[in-house]
C-alpha cells in the first residue's frame, strides 16, 4: 500500500494539474500519443474489434514513436464527453471517435482543445481540428448480395440491421440491388433491432428472419451470434466487419472486412509530421478499406465468379451496384438507367429500394 | 440441522450507517486482490476508481454530470419505496420528460426568452408524471401490479422516441440520421451557476434533497407515506387513502424522472437514440443503497457515479477492461445488501425444530 500512495498520488492528482506543462518541455523524448475511443468492446469481433485491430497495425507499424490508450463501450450519450475531455488532457495529441452518435461530442471537445486534433468515423460534421472518415461498405454488400443471389433457393434472403440510418439503408439497398442483378425474383426482409450490438436480440432477430423463409442473411450488427444461429439452423450468413468463420465454418460464406490500419497509420503519420489537415475520407474496395474474405470451400465456382467480378469492377471503376433504373419500394423510378447515385445522395439516402420488406 | 435467520429486535443504528463505509473499505481491498490477480497493478487500479474522481478536481465536474440524474430520478422513487410502491419504470418517465422538453425546443427553436427553459422543465416534469400516472390508473382500477407495468410503459416510449426522431421531429439539417435539431443557446442551462464552477444539475439534485428531506420528515403526507408503507391496515384506519398515495408517488416519481431528462437533454443538446442510457434503472440501486432516505440517496448518487468515473480513469490510466467499473457496481451492492441482512438479522444454527411461523429459512 505504501507503493501506490506517493507515486500515484503525485500521477493522478500531479498530472491534472502539470500535465500541459510537463508534456510541452518532455514532448521530444515521449512517444506522440493517440486516443481511441470504441462503441463496443474490443471482443465484439465485429466493428469495434476491426477498429482495435487497425490501432494495434497501426502501432506496430510506428513502433515506439506511438503510444496509444482506448475506451471501450462508451455510450453516445453526454458521458462521451468527459472521456474525450480526459484522453487530451492525458496528451493525446489525435483521437479517433469511432461511432456516430458522439459527433456533437467531439466538436464539443474539440473546441476547448485546439491543440489536439480528432477524427470522428462515419460523422458529418467537421471543424479545423476535426476530420471525419468512413467507408464504403455499400461495395461490400454488393459483393456479399450476388452471392446470396447465387446461393438462396427460396427466392427470399434476410437483412438484420440496426438503425435506420443511411450507413445501413444504403447497406441493404446495395445487398438486394446486386442479388436482384443475378436473381430478379429476390425480395430482402428487413430486421431493425434499434441496436449495434446484442448477441441475444441479434439471435432473436435472425430466428424471425429464418421462419419467414430466408436461407441467407446478411447481417449489419456487430457480434457473430446470428451467424452462429444460421450455423445451427443450416442456413447461410456473412460476417460483418471481420472474417467470423471460425465461429460457424458451414454457414459463414464470406465477411466484408473493415481495414482500418493504414487510414490510421497514415493519420498518426501526418499528425507527427505536421501535415494533418481536416479532411472527409470515404474509401472502399478500390483503397483497401473493404476487404472481403476468403470464401466458403463450400461456395460453388460460379458464385466465386460473380462476386469476383463486382471485386474487380470496384477496383476498376467499371461498377457501381447503384446504377440506375432503380425503383423504390413504391415501384417509383428513383435513378433513371444508366445513371448513378452520387455519394452526396447516398449520404443522405433514407428509401428503401424494391423488393425490400420490412418485417 | 440447519441454518435459519431470525430477526432482530431494534437493528444497530451505528451499523445502519457503518456498513455502506464498510462495504467500500471491503471492495478496495478485494479490488487490490483482484486486479493484482488478473496481472494489472492491483493498488493503482482501486486508487484510480475510488479516489481519482475524488481527488482530482477537474474530475468533479463529471462525476457531478453523472450523479445529478441518478440523485433526482432516486430521490423520487425513494418516496415510492417507502409506501412500498415500486416505480421500476422510471427510465421511461425519463425519456417522456426529454420528449416533452424536445417538443417545447421544437417549436420554440427560432425564439429567445428566459421563460423558454422554464417551460421545458415544467413540461418535462409533466409528462413524466403522467406517464407514471398511467401504472398508478392500472393499479388503483384494475389492480395491475405498477412493478410489472411501469417496466413495460419504458418500452413503450423507446418506441415513441424512436417514432419521433425518424419522423416528424427528424433535424432537417441532419443528413437523414434519427436525431433532432440542436438546442439552441436560449434552450441550454449555462454549464455552470454564475460561473462558481457548479454544475446546475447538481445544484438542483441538492435543491430537490432538501425539499423531499422536508417533505419526507415534516408533513403529514410524508407520514402518511411511511404509514402505508410500514402498516398498511393501520393507515387506513388511520384515514389515509391508500390508493391517493399510490397516485401521489408515481406521479412525483414520474415528475422527477422527467426533470432529469430534460436537464440531460440539455447537456446532449438533442434527442437521439443513444439518449435513453439506463439512468433510469441505475436509480433504483442508487434509491435503495440510500436506503430512501434523501441524505443517503444524495451520497449513494455520488458515490455510483464515483465508480463510473473511475473505471473511465481507470480504464485509460491502468487499461483494466470496461467491465470492471460494473463488477464494482455489482460487489458494492452485493456487500451492501448482505450485510444489510445480517444488520436486521442474526444467523442461529437450528437443530431439527422445524420453521415457526413468521420467519425466514
Amino acid at each position: 500500500m505504501t507503493k501506490f500512495t506517493r507515486r500515484d498520488f503525485v500521477k493522478a492528482v500531479g498530472a491534472a494539474s502539470a500535465l500541459p506543462l510537463l508534456g510541452a518541455s518532455a514532448q521530444a523524448a515521449e512517444p506522440f500519443k493517440v486516443g481511441f475511443i470504441f462503441l463496443g468492446p474490443v471482443g465484439d469481433y465485429g466493428w469495434t474489434w476491426a477498429h482495435d485491430k487497425g490501432r494495434r497495425e497501426m502501432e506496430a507499424a510506428l513502433g515506439g514513436a506511438v503510444k496509444t490508450t482506448y475506451v471501450e463501450n462508451v455510450k453516445e450519450d453526454a458521458s462521451a464527453i468527459p472521456i474525450l475531455r480526459d484522453l487530451a488532457r492525458q496528451g493525446n495529441k489525435l483521437i479517433f471517435a469511432t461511432s456516430f452518435g458522439y459527433m456533437d461530442q467531439v466538436l464539443e471537445v474539440a473546441k476547448e482543445f485546439p491543440d489536439v486534433r480528432f477524427e470522428h468515423c462515419t460523422g458529418f460534421k467537421r471543424a479545423a481540428n476535426v476530420s471525419t472518415y468512413n467507408s464504403r461498405f455499400h461495395e461490400g454488400r454488393a459483393v456479399t448480395g450476388t452471392i446470396a443471389g447465387k446461393v438462396s433457393k427460396s427466392g427470399v434472403i434476410g437483412y438484420l440491421g440496426s438503425f435506420k440510418i443511411p450507413e445501413v439503408v444504403m447497406g441493404v439497398n446495395a445487398f438486394t440491388l446486386a442479388a436482384q442483378a443475378v436473381n430478379p425474383k429476390i425480395q430482402t426482409k428487413l430486421v431493425m433491432i434499434d441496436s449495434w450490438f446484442d448477441p441475444a436480440k441479434e439471435t432473436a432477430a435472425t430466428e424471425t428472419l429464418a421462419n419467414l423463409g430466408c436461407d441467407v442473411i446478411a447481417t449489419h450488427t456487430d457480434s457473430p451470434a446470428p451467424l452462429q444461429f444460421c450455423q445451427k439452423k443450416g442456413i447461410f450468413g456473412f460476417g460483418q466487419g471481420a472474417d467470423m468463420s471460425k465461429f460457424a465454418p458451414k454457414a459463414h460464406l464470406t465477411a466484408i472486412e473493415d481495414i482500418w490500419g493504414p487510414h490510421y497509420t497514415a493519420r498518426v503519420k501526418a499528425a507527427i509530421a505536421g501535415t494533418w489537415k481536416s479532411e472527409d475520407f470515404w474509401d472502399g474496395i478500390k483503397e483497401g478499406a473493404v476487404k472481403v474474405s476468403a470464401y466458403n470451400a463450400s461456395l460453388a465456382q460460379d458464385a466465386q465468379d460473380a462476386a469476383n467480378k463486382v471485386i474487380e469492377g470496384y477496383k476498376a471503376g467499371s461498377y457501381d451496384v447503384f446504377t440506375g433504373p432503380i425503383y423504390d419500394q413504391g415501384g417509383a423510378l428513383k435513378v433513371k438507367e444508366g445513371q448513378k447515385m452520387g455519394l452526396g445522395d447516398l449520404a443522405t439516402i433514407d428509401w428503401y429500394v424494391k423488393g425490400i420488406q420490412s418485417a | 440441522m440447519r441454518l435459519r435467520l431470525e430477526k432482530r429486535l431494534e437493528p444497530s443504528r451505528t451499523m445502519l450507517v457503518m456498513t455502506p463505509v464498510l462495504s467500500v473499505i471491503a471492495i478496495m481491498i478485494l479490488g487490490v486482490i483482484i486486479f493484482d490477480g488478473l496481472g494489472y497493478d492491483g493498488p493503482q487500479a482501486v486508487w484510480e476508481l475510488f479516489f481519482t474522481p475524488v481527488l482530482d478536481v477537474y474530475k468533479w465536474r463529471d462525476v457531478a454530470s453523472k450523479a445529478a440524474p441518478l440523485i433526482i430520478i432516486a430521490l423520487g422513487l425513494s418516496l415510492g419505496n417507502q409506501a412500498k410502491i415500486w416505480n421500476i419504470g422510471a427510465e421511461g418517465q425519463y425519456i417522456l420528460g426529454a420528449i416533452g422538453a424536445a417538443g417545447v425546443a421544437f417549436v420554440t427553436q427560432s425564439m429567445t426568452g428566459f421563460w423558454i427553459i422554464p417551460l421545458m422543465i415544467l413540461v418535462g416534469m409533466t409528462c413524466g408524471a403522467f406517464y407514471a400516472a398511467i401504472p398508478a390508473v392500472l393499479r388503483t382500477r384494475y389492480g395491475v401490479s405498477e412493478v410489472l407495468s411501469s417496466l413495460m410503459f419504458v418500452y413503450v416510449s423507446l418506441q415513441l422516441l424512436s417514432y419521433l426522431i425518424t419522423g416528424p421531429w427528424k433535424d432537417p439539417d441532419g443528413h437523414n440520421f434519427p436525431q433532432t435539431a440542436q438546442l439552441t443557446d436560449a434552450q441550454v442551462l449555462p454549464h455552470e451557476v454564475w460561473n462558481s464552477g457548479i454544475l446546475p444539475g447538481l445544484l438542483i439534485a441538492l435543491i430537490v434533497a432538501i425539499i423531499f428531506y422536508i417533505i419526507v420528515s415534516r408533513t403529514v403526507f410524508g407520514f402518511s407515506v411511511r404509514a402505508i408503507g410500514e402498516a398498511p391496515h393501520a393507515a387506513r384506519y388511520g384515514g389515509f387513502s391508500s390508493n391517493g398515495i399510490v397516485w401521489a408517488t408515481l406521479m412525483i416519481s414520474g415528475a422527477m424522472a422527467g426533470l432529469a431528462g430534460v436537464l440531460e437533454l440539455m447537456q446532449l443538446t438533442r434527442l437521439n437514440l443513444g439518449f435513453p442510457s439506463g439512468y433510469g434503472f441505475t436509480a433504483i440501486i442508487v434509491s435503495l443503497l440510500g436506503r430512501s432516505h434523501p441524505i443517503g440517496v444524495f451520497i449513494a448518487g455520488i458515490v455510483l457515479a464515483i465508480t463510473y468515473v473511475g473505471g473511465q480513469v481507470a480504464q485509460t490510466v491502468v487499461h483494466v477492461p470496461n467491465a470492471t467499473a460494473g463488477l464494482f457496481q455489482a460487489l458494492l451492492l452485493f456487500a451492501i445488501l448482505a450485510s444489510d441482512l445480517l444488520v436486521r438479522y442474526r444467523v442461529r444454527i437450528n437443530v431439527s425444530s422445524p420453521p415457526k411461523e413468521g420467519q425466514r429459512s
